[in-house]
């Protein structure tokens, strides 16, 4: 096929802004804000300037954009070794334990300053039910610094109200974004609207010397220059085709919005991935993909297949999950239960019953046995306001779908299912980068660390969040002190590289050409038919996606499959992928939105090609209940208890696997 | 439940200095349409429903309905977002109402002030664990 070029004769040339700062942080969720929280207090006192670039709004933008029910990580009167204990049975026995003990020992100060800037957290009362935050409040109860008791919903996890989570954290941001202003004199240094394309490498062949975008609001595009930098986007969402077929399509579990950015800015930049195999396939309420997790800790309703039965206990499959995948069965973590879900659920058990009336009913009974008619009843209304609540913080579509099935959880059951697949690095799952740890931990292996605490293994970018590889169970709180340990160790490497000056190997011309062709494919194609959709010169960025998420579906272990796939699917598939690589450089796009939907597709691409090259290069099934390869339908500790890392070469299109060994810290 | 925006409440946001819903939604959906002035979601289908456009709307001009493809008529959710706390009233398609009020900050809306009563970085620390704020938790 003829190579498309972009020489500005068909679209007009877009005004060219150059930034240049000393830390760089791309992407505003949870992890950005507490790198720039902490990153302007350090960068303020030597005059170092800090820039924040933001796809989105920064007070709605990330994965806590709709807000949360909970916070899942807050150690408290916990122990950090057990964080890393509970860490690792949940992610199938393979993580980074330094990352994770890292995190457990830092997390809490960022909850505690949550709090303090004004989210609501429940407490526990004196008569042992929960507050919720005003009640708390009202009643004098201490907050989290000060011991207070927060209410758990399980053993990490605690109540909020957090429908403004993300405003408030956003807001600390920006405002801490403002003095760096102040000292550094910049006019700018929050940019929203500004998606970040990719990376260009130094002429010194070794930094990323820009991040590159363009405003999706006016014509302009950007570089940004920088000593450091840190990515902390989101995780890729419906890479797979979803389980909707129509509007439905948007109502995703983890955020529409999320499509693989970091991964793919990492990629291009060469940086080493871990554990891109993995993945999350949550078991939610049925469509809307509603929150169960305080469903199961907090309420205790039961999950049962559609004749009662817990098919957690049903012998024939837990036996046959133990003879396959050992002890990691016995452990019963997410994935395992997933897996005992889907044997249920294939031999025509279904629908999966989440038994909310049971719950709530034996919880009814419980509080007028304990308090009395009349007070139990009070209890129990505040009980009902709790579980709606649940979902109207952080799922609303979900409360919808009970209101439009006329469901009251008190006196229905609901379904729940499992989704299509999702690649992340904060929530359950544990797929990215491969970065550098603390180092300070005893028993750290000297492949563990590399000097900057999480920087990936190209020199100066750095990873927080969801990029982070083998290091899951970070949540939201977990994330935002990743992005405050990432900017630390981010300005530590910018003082000791004074002399570096970032000089990007392309002109600002070439790079509006690369940012802006699809632009030009589309103009100057759009008249050879009567209909500028069905265009057989280009692909616009929904049939991208389409193409993208069948290819996923049926070749990588979809809901299709039953989530199955093997050696020789696998490369089926990737034969189609690679085509459908080639085509994107034909990507075409109307206006500054399809120019969004263009790109963000693309790193969708990359992110699943990188996923489907680890599912082959693991000759194993460490994750059952998230995906098989049915040529190697069991766990193989003997060959497999270790890292699969690789590196992307952007250049060549090759990629270079390599086995990692894993060490265990935490006995 | 994707967003739509009731023609006779929007009024394109023209005494504000942007438009509201457009600036708020964090997939970039809803657009201005500048020859009548008022906004609309532009691509349904790719609706999280996080609702960022409905509470923001100063004209109450935005709802949602559910999804198309597994949603039955007939139900409705509609916040009411304070600046302490919010309201839902949720309408079952059978009639039955109900209503809830939830907490969201037990702070003014601004009155964050980041480094107030914080303690100043030591340089010492930089690349030891802790952060500004304290040294990480030791056990």
């Amino acid at each position: 096929m003829e190579k498309e070029t972009c020489t500005f004769s068909y679209c007009a040339k877009p005004a060219i802004v150059e930034v240049e700062c000393d830390l760089l942080i791309l992407g505003g969720g949870m992890a950005g804000c507490g790198a720039a929280f902490e990153g302007a207090r350090w960068a303020n006192e030597k005059g170092m300037k800090v820039v924040m670039v933001d796809k989105a709004a920064t007070d709605r933008s990330g994965a806590v954009a709709m807000g949360l029910s909970a916070i899942n990580t807050y150690v408290g009167e916990n122990k950090v070794a057990d964080y890393v204990k509970y860490v690792r049975n949940d992610l199938m026995g393979i993580i980074r334990e330094d990352l994770v003990y890292d995190l457990g020992r830092h997390v809490d100060d960022s909850v505690q300053l949550f709090e303090e800037w004004g989210l609501p957290i429940w407490k526990k009362g004196d008569d042992g039910f929960s507050l919720d935050g005003f009640q708390a409040r009202d009643a004098g109860k201490k907050s989290l610094k000060e011991g207070g008791t927060p209410v758990r919903s399980g053993k990490w996890q605690i109540m909020i109200n957090g429908e403004s989570y993300k405003v408030i954290v956003a807001e600390a941001a920006k405002l801490a974004l403002k003095t760096n202003r102040e000292k550094t004199g910049m006019d700018q240094n929050h940019f929203e609207r500004v998606f970040i394309v990719k990376a260009v490498m130094d002429t010194n062949g070794k930094n990323v010397a820009a991040a590159i975008g363009f405003s999706t609001r006016e014509n302009k595009i950007y570089s940004f220059k920088a000593k450091a930098m840190i990515c902390a986007t989101a995780g890729a969402v419906n890479c797979f085709r979803p389980r909707s077929v129509g509007e439905g399509m948007g109502r995703t579990w983890y955020p529409v919005f999320s499509c693989g950015s970091g991964y793919a800015f990492g990629m291009q930049a060469g940086a080493e991935l871990t554990l891109m195999e993995n993945r999350f396939v949550p078991a939610r309420f049925k469509d809307g993909y509603g929150p169960v997790g305080a469903w199961f800790l907090f309420f205790k309703a039961k999950a049962t297949d559609s004749y009662g039965e817990d098919y957690c206990t049903n012998k024939e499959y837990f036996d046959d999950a133990v003879a396959r995948y050992g002890d990691y069965a016995k452990g019963l973590g997410t994935a395992i239960r997933n897996h005992l879900m889907m044997r249920a659920m294939k031999d025509g058990k279904g629908p999966i019953i989440m038994r909310t009336h049971e719950a709530m009913q034996a919880l009814g009974a419980a509080f007028t046995e304990k308090l009395g008619e009349k007070e139990g009843k009070k209890k129990m209304k505040h009980l009902e306001a709790e579980a709606w609540e649940d979902f109207l913080d952080m799922a609303i579509g979900q409360a919808s779908i009970w209101a439009a099935n006329n469901i009251e959880p008190d006196k229905t059951p609901s379904e729940i299912m499992p989704t299509e697949p999702y690649l992340l690095g904060s929530h359950a799952g544990c797929a990215g980068f491969w970065v550098s740890g603390p180092g300070d931990l005893p028993g750290t292996p000297e492949h563990y660390s590399w000097g900057y605490n999480r920087m990936s293994t190209v020199p100066g970018l750095f990873m927080a969040g969801d990029v982070v590889g083998a290091s899951g169970h970070k949540f939201s709180s977990g994330s935002h002190a990743e992005g405050r340990i990432a900017a630390k160790s981010a300005l530590q490497y910018i003082l000791d590289h004074a002399d570096y000056k970032p000089s990007p190997k392309m002109s600002l011309d070439e790079i509006a050409a690369e940012l802006y062709l699809p632009f030009e494919i589309y103009e100057k194609h759009k008249v050879f038919t009567t209909d500028p959709v069905i265009n057989p010169n280009y692909i616009g960025p929904k049939a991208l996606q389409l193409r993208l998420q069948k290819i996923a579906d049926e070749y990588f272990g979809g809901v299709a499959t039953w989530y199955m796939t093997s050696k020789t699917m696998l490369e089926e598939g990737l034969k189609k992928l690679e085509m459908l690589k080639e085509d994107a450089a034909k990507m075409a796009a109307k206006d500054l939105h399809e120019l969004l939907r263009c790109f963000e597709n693309y790193h969708r691409i990359l992110s699943v090609e990188a996923h489907a090259r680890h599912i082959l290069f693991r000759e194993e099934s460490r994750y059952p209940g998230y995906y098989y390869r049915g040529d190697f339908n069991k766990i193989d500790d003997v060959n497999w208890k270790c890292f699969t890392n690789s590196k992307y070469n952007s250049e060549t299109n090759t990629w270079e696997f390599k086995k990692v060994p894993y060490v265990t810290m935490y006995q | 439940m994707p967003s739509f925006v009731i023609t006779e409440k929007c009024d394109g946001c023209k005494a504000q200095d942007k438009t509201a819903c457009q600036y708020i939604c964090p997939h970039d959906l809803m657009a201005l349409n500048r020859d009548i002035m008022k906004a609309y979601n532009q691509e349904p289908e790719q609706c999280w429903e996080c609702f960022n456009c409905v509470k923001i709307c100063p004209q109450q001009a935005i709802e949602t309905r559910g999804y198309s493809d597994f949603v039955p008529l007939g139900s409705s959710t509609v916040p009411m977002r304070g600046t302490d706390s919010i309201m839902w009233t949720i309408k079952f398609r059978n009639g039955i109402l109900k209503r809830f009020k939830f907490p969201i900050r037990t702070t003014a809306e601004g009155s964050i002030d980041p480094y107030a009563g914080k303690p100043a970085p030591d340089f010492a620390n930089l690349n030891k664990p802790g952060f500004f704020t304290g040294p990480a938790r030791a056990e």
